[in-house]
C-alpha cells in the first residue's frame, strides 16, 4: 500500500486514541482533507525540485510504534547537552518518557502537548495559538496536524526570563522497523519573556525512521527566543522539519540549525513579522558525506517597517551529497526600512558532490536595505599554502581550514555547552583535533 | 645555510625568476630589495615551497641538502620559515591552538612525541613575554579582527615558537606604522642568534634601519643585479631603483 493511502486509512485508528469531541479534532480533520487534495509533493513542485521523495515515501513506515519503548539514561546521554542544568521533553518513538524528563508548571510550562490538549485550563491557549501559523497548503504540514496529539508544549509566561534551556529530545529505538513519527510543537513566549530551546531528533539503530515534525513558536513584544536544531542523527534517518515563528513588536527570534547527518533533512524555516523593530536571526551549518541529503527553505516575511533579518548558511559537502538553500524574502510595501540580509557559502569537497543555491528576494517596498551573497567554492589556496608553511601536513591544513569556514557561524551561539558541543562535531567530522580548549 | 644556485623560476608560462643565486651562512642577515614586480615575494614563495610555481632549473640547498622537491611542510619541518605579507584569518581557531597544531605536526614529522602541555605553555609564555604580546591575544581567532602590526606581532610570534634555522620576512613593514614596526623589529633581533639566518624582503630601506643586514642585494627582473653591505641600502634609499635599472 501507498504511504498515501496508509495514512489516509490509519486515521480511524488514530481516532480511537484521542478525544474527536475537542475543537481542535476539527482541525484536525480538515487538515486532513488539506493533505489528502495536496498530496505528497513530487520534483513537479518547484519548491521539491532538488529534493526527491519519492525513495523515501516508498518506504512501508509504520504509522504508530507497537512496542512500549524505553532507553536507559546511560545509553542516551551523549545526545543530551549533560554538562548543564536543562529542563528536558523527552520522548522514545513518539511517546513521552516521564524518567528521562523534567519538565514543570511552576513560572512557566513546559510539558506535553497532550497534557494542554486536554486540560481546561490551557484551553484558551491552545484556541489562541495551535494552528495559527503553521501552513495550510503544505503537505507535510497538514499531515502533522492531523495526526497531532504529542509534542512539546511550552508557555513562557510574560516578563518570565527561563534561568535554563529547555531540550527537546526525541529518540527512536528501531525496535519497529520503519517507524513514522510526527512530533508537533507548540510555543508561545510572553511579552519581554526569554526562552533557550535545543532541539534534537535521534535514532538509536540503522532501521529506517521519518520524522515529519511541526513546531510554531509564537514570540511576543520583547519577547527572546534563542532556539538550536541539532541534527546529526543516523544514516537511514530522515527528516522533515517544518518551524514557523510569528514575532511581534521589538522581539528577536534567532534560529540556528546545524545538519551534520541523517539521510535525507529538510528544513522549513518561516519567520512572520506582526509589527514593527523586530529582528529575526537564522543561520545554520551543514556539514554532510556519502549520499545525504540536506535542505533548507528558509522564508522571512517583512511585513512591517523597521525590522531586520540577518541570514548566515554555510555547507560543507563531500563525496556524493547534495544540498539545498532556498532563501526567500518577502518585503512587503508597507515595510520600509528593512534591512534583510542573507548569506549562503557552500565548500564542495569532492567533485560529485552538489549544492543548488537559490536566493528569492521579492521586494515591494523602495526604502529597503535588502542583500544577498552566495559562493560555491573550493578552499583558498593561500589560506592552504600559509597553513604548510607553518608545517601543518595538506590534509590536516585542508581540515583546519574548513572548520574555521563553519566555525564562523558559531559565534552567535548564547550557550557555551552547545557552542563547544557543536565546535567538537564539527572538529570530529572534519578530522581536526585541537587538543584541550576548543 | 641556504645556498640558491641559478634558479629559475615561472606562474603560468611566465617566467618570474631568471637565475639567481644567493648563498646565506648561519648567523647571517640578508636583505633583498627591488621594485614592485621584480620577484621578490616569488623568491620567497618558491623557497617555502608553494606550488603555483614551476621551477624549470637552478637548486635549492638547505644545510646541503636540495629541499627544490620537497613539499611545503616539509620544508617547514626542515627549519624554513616564511613570515606572510598577508597573514591568513582562522576564525574559531586561537592563537595558542595554531601553534600547538604546528608545533606538534613538526614534531610528529621528526618522529617525536607532542609536545607536553605545560612545557608548550611555558615556552608559549616565555615568547609571549619576549615579543611583549598580552595573554588575552593569545586566545583570540588567528588573526582575525587583528589589526595590520598585530598580525606582523603574530607572525614572528610563531617564528619565535617554530625557531626555524631560515626566517624569511616578506614585506614585514608593509602596514605598518613607525610604533609597530619597532616593536616587530624588535622581536627580530631578540630571535637573532648565531645559528640561525633572516632574510628580510623589502621594498624600503626603513626597516633596515631597525633589522640591520649584514648584505644587501638588489632583484630586478628576476636576477640579482647588484650586491653589497646595508650602506647600498642606503643609496637606495636615496636614489631610487631607477639607477639599478637602468644601469641592469
Amino acid at each position: 500500500m501507498q504511504l498515501e493511502e496508509k495514512l489516509m486509512s490509519s486515521f480511524v485508528a488514530f481516532e480511537s486514541e484521542v478525544d474527536t469531541l475537542a475543537p481542535v479534532h476539527d482541525v484536525r480533520e480538515k487538515a486532513l482533507k488539506s493533505f489528502e487534495k495536496l498530496g505528497f509533493p513530487t520534483k513537479k513542485n518547484e519548491e521539491w525540485k532538488y529534493t526527491p521523495l519519492n525513495s523515501l515515501l516508498k518506504e512501508d513506515f509504520h504509522i504508530f510504534s507497537k512496542h512500549d519503548n524505553t532507553v536507559e539514561f546511560k545509553d542516551v546521554k551523549q545526545y543530551f547537552i549533560h554538562d548543564i542544568d536543562t529542563y528536558k521533553i523527552v520522548f522514545v518513538d513518539g511517546v513521552y518518557n516521564s524518567f528521562l524528563s523534567e519538565t514543570t508548571h511552576e513560572g512557566a510550562d513546559i510539558c506535553l502537548l497532550s497534557a494542554a490538549l486536554a486540560h481546561s485550563k490551557y484551553q484558551k491557549n491552545i484556541t489562541d495559538y495551535f494552528h495559527k501559523i503553521a501552513s495550510k497548503n503544505d503537505a507535510f504540514t497538514s499531515l502533522n496536524t492531523a495526526f497531532a496529539k504529542e509534542g512539546a508544549y511550552i508557555h513562557i509566561p510574560e516578563k518570565k526570563i527561563l534561568e535554563k534551556p529547555i531540550q527537546i529530545i526525541h529518540f527512536s529505538t528501531g525496535n519497529d522497523t520503519a517507524l513514522m513519527l510526527q512530533p508537533r510543537n507548540l510555543i508561545i513566549v510572553g511579552k519581554q519573556a526569554e526562552v533557550q530551546i535545543i532541539e534534537r531528533h535521534q535514532s538509536l539503530s540503522n532501521q529506517k525512521v521519518f520524522t515529519n515534525s511541526v513546531t510554531e513558536i509564537f514570540a511576543d513584544q520583547r519577547a527572546q527566543v534563542d532556539y538550536y536544531k541539532i541534527q546529526n542523527d543516523q544514516e537511514e534517518a530522515s527528516l522533515i522539519d517544518n518551524t514557523y515563528i510569528r514575532q511581534e513588536k521589538e522581539s528577536h527570534a534567532k534560529v540556528h540549525t546545524f545538519s551534520f547527518g541523517g539521510k535525507l533533512t529538510r528544513n522549513n524555516l518561516n519567520f512572520y513579522h506582526n509589527d514593527e523593530h523586530i529582528e529575526s536571526t537564522l543561520k545554520g551549518i551543514t556539514i554532510i558525506e556519502n549520499k545525504q541529503l540536506v535542505d533548507h527553505h528558509t522564508l522571512v516575511h517583512h511585513a512591517s517597517p523597521n525590522c531586520e533579518s540577518h541570514q548566515d548558511y554555510k555547507g560543507i559537502y563531500a563525496d556524493t551529497s547534495t544540498g539545498v538553500f532556498n532563501g526567500k524574502v518577502i518585503v512587503e510595501k508597507e515595510a520600509q526600512k528593512t534591512n534583510a540580509f542573507q548569506q549562503n557559502n557552500n565548500i564542495l569537497i569532492d567533485d560529485k558532490a552538489t549544492i543548488n543555491s537559490k536566493p528569492q528576494l521579492e521586494i515591494f517596498a523602495d526604502d529597503v536595505k535588502c542583500s544577498h551573497g552566495c559562493t560555491i567554492g573550493q578552499l583558498d589556496e593561500d589560506a592552504l599554502f600559509y597553513l604548510r608553511t607553518r608545517g601543518i601536513p595538506k590534509k590536516e591544513a585542508k581540515a583546519l581550514l574548513t572548520y574555521a569556514f563553519a566555525n564562523n557561524v558559531l559565534e552567535s551561539v548564547q550557550i557555551p555547552s552547545v557552542k563547544s558541543r557543536i565546535n567538537k562535531i564539527i572538529a570530529t567530522k572534519l578530522g581536526v583535533d585541537l587538543g584541550f580548549d576548543v | 645555510m641556504l645556498s640558491i644556485d641559478n634558479l629559475h623560476a615561472s606562474v603560468e608560462d611566465k617566467s618570474i625568476l631568471n637565475g639567481i643565486s644567493l648563498d646565506v651562512k648561519a648567523g647571517e642577515v640578508h636583505a633583498i630589495m627591488g621594485p614592485n614586480g621584480s620577484g621578490k615575494s616569488t623568491l620567497s614563495a618558491v623557497i617555502a615551497g608553494n606550488e603555483n610555481y614551476e621551477v624549470s632549473e637552478g637548486a635549492i640547498l638547505l644545510n646541503g641538502e636540495d629541499i627544490g622537491e620537497l613539499d611545503a611542510e616539509s620544508r617547514a619541518h626542515k627549519g624554513i620559515f616564511l613570515s606572510f605579507q598577508y597573514p591568513v584569518e582562522i576564525p574559531g581557531v586561537t592563537v595558542t591552538n595554531f601553534i600547538k597544531t604546528a608545533i606538534n605536526a613538526s614534531r610528529k614529522a621528526q618522529g617525536l612525541d607532542e609536545m607536553p602541555a605545560k612545557e608548550m605553555l611555558k615556552k608559549i609564555r616565555e615568547k609571549a613575554t619576549l615579543l611583549e604580546i598580552d595573554s588575552r591575544f593569545l586566545s583570540r581567532s588567528l588573526n582575525q579582527g587583528f589589526s595590520g602590526g598585530e598580525k606582523k606581532r603574530n607572525e614572528i610570534f610563531q617564528m619565535a615558537m617554530l625557531e626555524p634555522k631560515l626566517a624569511i620576512l616578506d614585506e614585514t613593514d608593509s602596514g605598518l606604522d613607525i610604533d609597530a614596526l619597532r616593536i616587530v623589529a624588535n622581536g627580530v633581533n631578540k630571535l637573532r642568534n648565531e645559528n640561525n639566518a633572516i632574510v628580510v624582503i623589502t621594498h624600503y630601506q626603513r626597516l633596515l634601519d631597525y633589522i640591520v643586514p649584514d648584505f644587501v642585494h638588489v632583484l630586478h627582473e628576476g636576477k640579482i643585479v647588484k650586491s653589497g653591505t646595508k650602506e647600498l641600502a642606503m643609496e637606495l634609499e636615496e636614489k631610487g631603483y631607477d639607477w639599478i635599472k637602468k644601469g641592469a
